[in-house]
């Protein structure tokens, strides 16, 4: 039954993906290209591709697209992301009650201090991942950054404008 | 059910907004609930993103899990996974249906070479304001740099960093009464 599989992979896949984005990419196409073959390399190449031109999670993106190439149906779809989100819900949820219960003993708020500067370095590594030759093609690439940078900064610009000025500038500078 | 209806829609927003990753939507959610609607502080807020960094899966969904709990309870929570998951769910399904090709389209192309270098700046300015806002100032600053370096040059896993951070903390500022 191809909807209890995609289901149960895409739960399985959910639950083992931390550190979320590309960390998981190994970790989908075992299961989906290798174990399952329910799409060919090439096409996990696309879904990557489409994932970083369209919006959210790549896990989504990924199970939401592979569920229906494996189904031709939008239940199949619906199965798959239903999957890969559960864990996130479950554990979560999880999370939030026993910290609803602990939050404030001594030894839970002194590691959210600890934390606090961990996560610091987390996102900023998240940014350092991104500064490659990919991202950065040339000088103007430098300058987009930059300039978002101080918007950022001094005007605390909406991501959602910076998004759509982005892309304008990028469609007027090689389109 | 206006808060219920508030919640889908400020993350139905972020998520349809939210390209290259889940950090990228950080600042996103803070205008939206943080700034906007005050339904948590900043400091809950960030101690937010530590969780949801400890828990599986994309960090929006998890974000969107623990606030649409804190604000609504169960319901909240599932207004709130479902606003932020839509986006992507429908986006996909067009593109798997329709659009195959869509990853070719050289406008579409043109204009995600604009949108990748501010997307790292989307991530890079909160880490500052983020430290700010946690008052990380002299040596300490090294630490999160420290961290950056080992998670984006040396591959450490940044669940090492929050069993040790969790610990760290407790050793660091657990004596000081």
């Amino acid at each position: 039954m191809i909807f209890r599989e995609l289901f149960y992979t895409f739960f399985k896949i959910g639950l083992f993906s931390f550190g979320g984005g590309y960390a998981m990419l190994a970790l989908i196409q075992d299961e989906v290209v290798n174990k399952h073959a329910w799409i060919s390399v090439g096409k996990f190449t696309d879904i990557i591709a489409i994932s970083q031109v369209t919006p959210g999670p790549i896990a989504i993106n990924t199970a939401t697209y592979i569920g229906y190439e494996s189904t031709k149906s939008v239940f199949g779809s619906f199965v798959a992301t239903l999957g890969v989100s559960l864990p996130s819900v479950i554990v979560t949820t999880l999370l939030f009650l026993f910290l609803k219960k602990y939050r404030s003993r001594p030894i839970v708020q002194n590691a959210f201090k600890g934390l606090r500067i961990a996560v610091v370095g987390l996102i900023l590594s998240a940014s350092v991942m991104l500064m490659n030759g990919e991202n950065f093609i040339d000088g103007s690439s430098l300058i987009i950054c930059a300039v978002s940078c101080l918007l950022i900064f001094f005007k605390n610009i909406s991501a959602i404008y910076l998004m759509l000025a982005s892309a304008a500038a990028g469609i007027l500078l090689y389109g | 059910m206006k808060t219920l209806l508030l919640l889908f829609w400020g993350f139905f927003k972020i998520g349809a907004f939210t390209f290259g990753g889940g950090y990228a939507m950080i600042p996103l959610i803070k205008a939206e609930l943080v700034d906007k609607q005050k339904w948590v502080d900043e400091g809950d807020f960030y101690d937010t993103i530590a969780v949801a960094q400890s828990s599986p899966g994309p960090l929006v969904v998890n974000m969107a899990v623990f606030l649409g709990l804190k604000i609504a309870k169960f319901r909240g929570m599932v207004m709130a996974t479902l606003g932020a998951t839509l986006p992507s769910f429908i986006t996909i399904l067009w593109i798997a249906i329709l659009f195959q090709n869509f990853q070719h389209n050289p406008y579409v192309i043109a204009a995600f070479k604009g949108v990748k270098p501010a997307v790292v700046a989307l991530i890079l300015v909160p880490a500052w304001s983020m430290a700010k806002k946690s008052q990380i100032k002299g040596l300490t600053l090294l630490i999160p740099v420290l961290i950056a370096a080992a998670v984006a040059f040396y591959k450490v896993s940044p669940i090492l960093f929050i069993v040790a951070a969790m610990i760290v903390g407790n050793l660091a500022y657990g004596r000081k009464k």
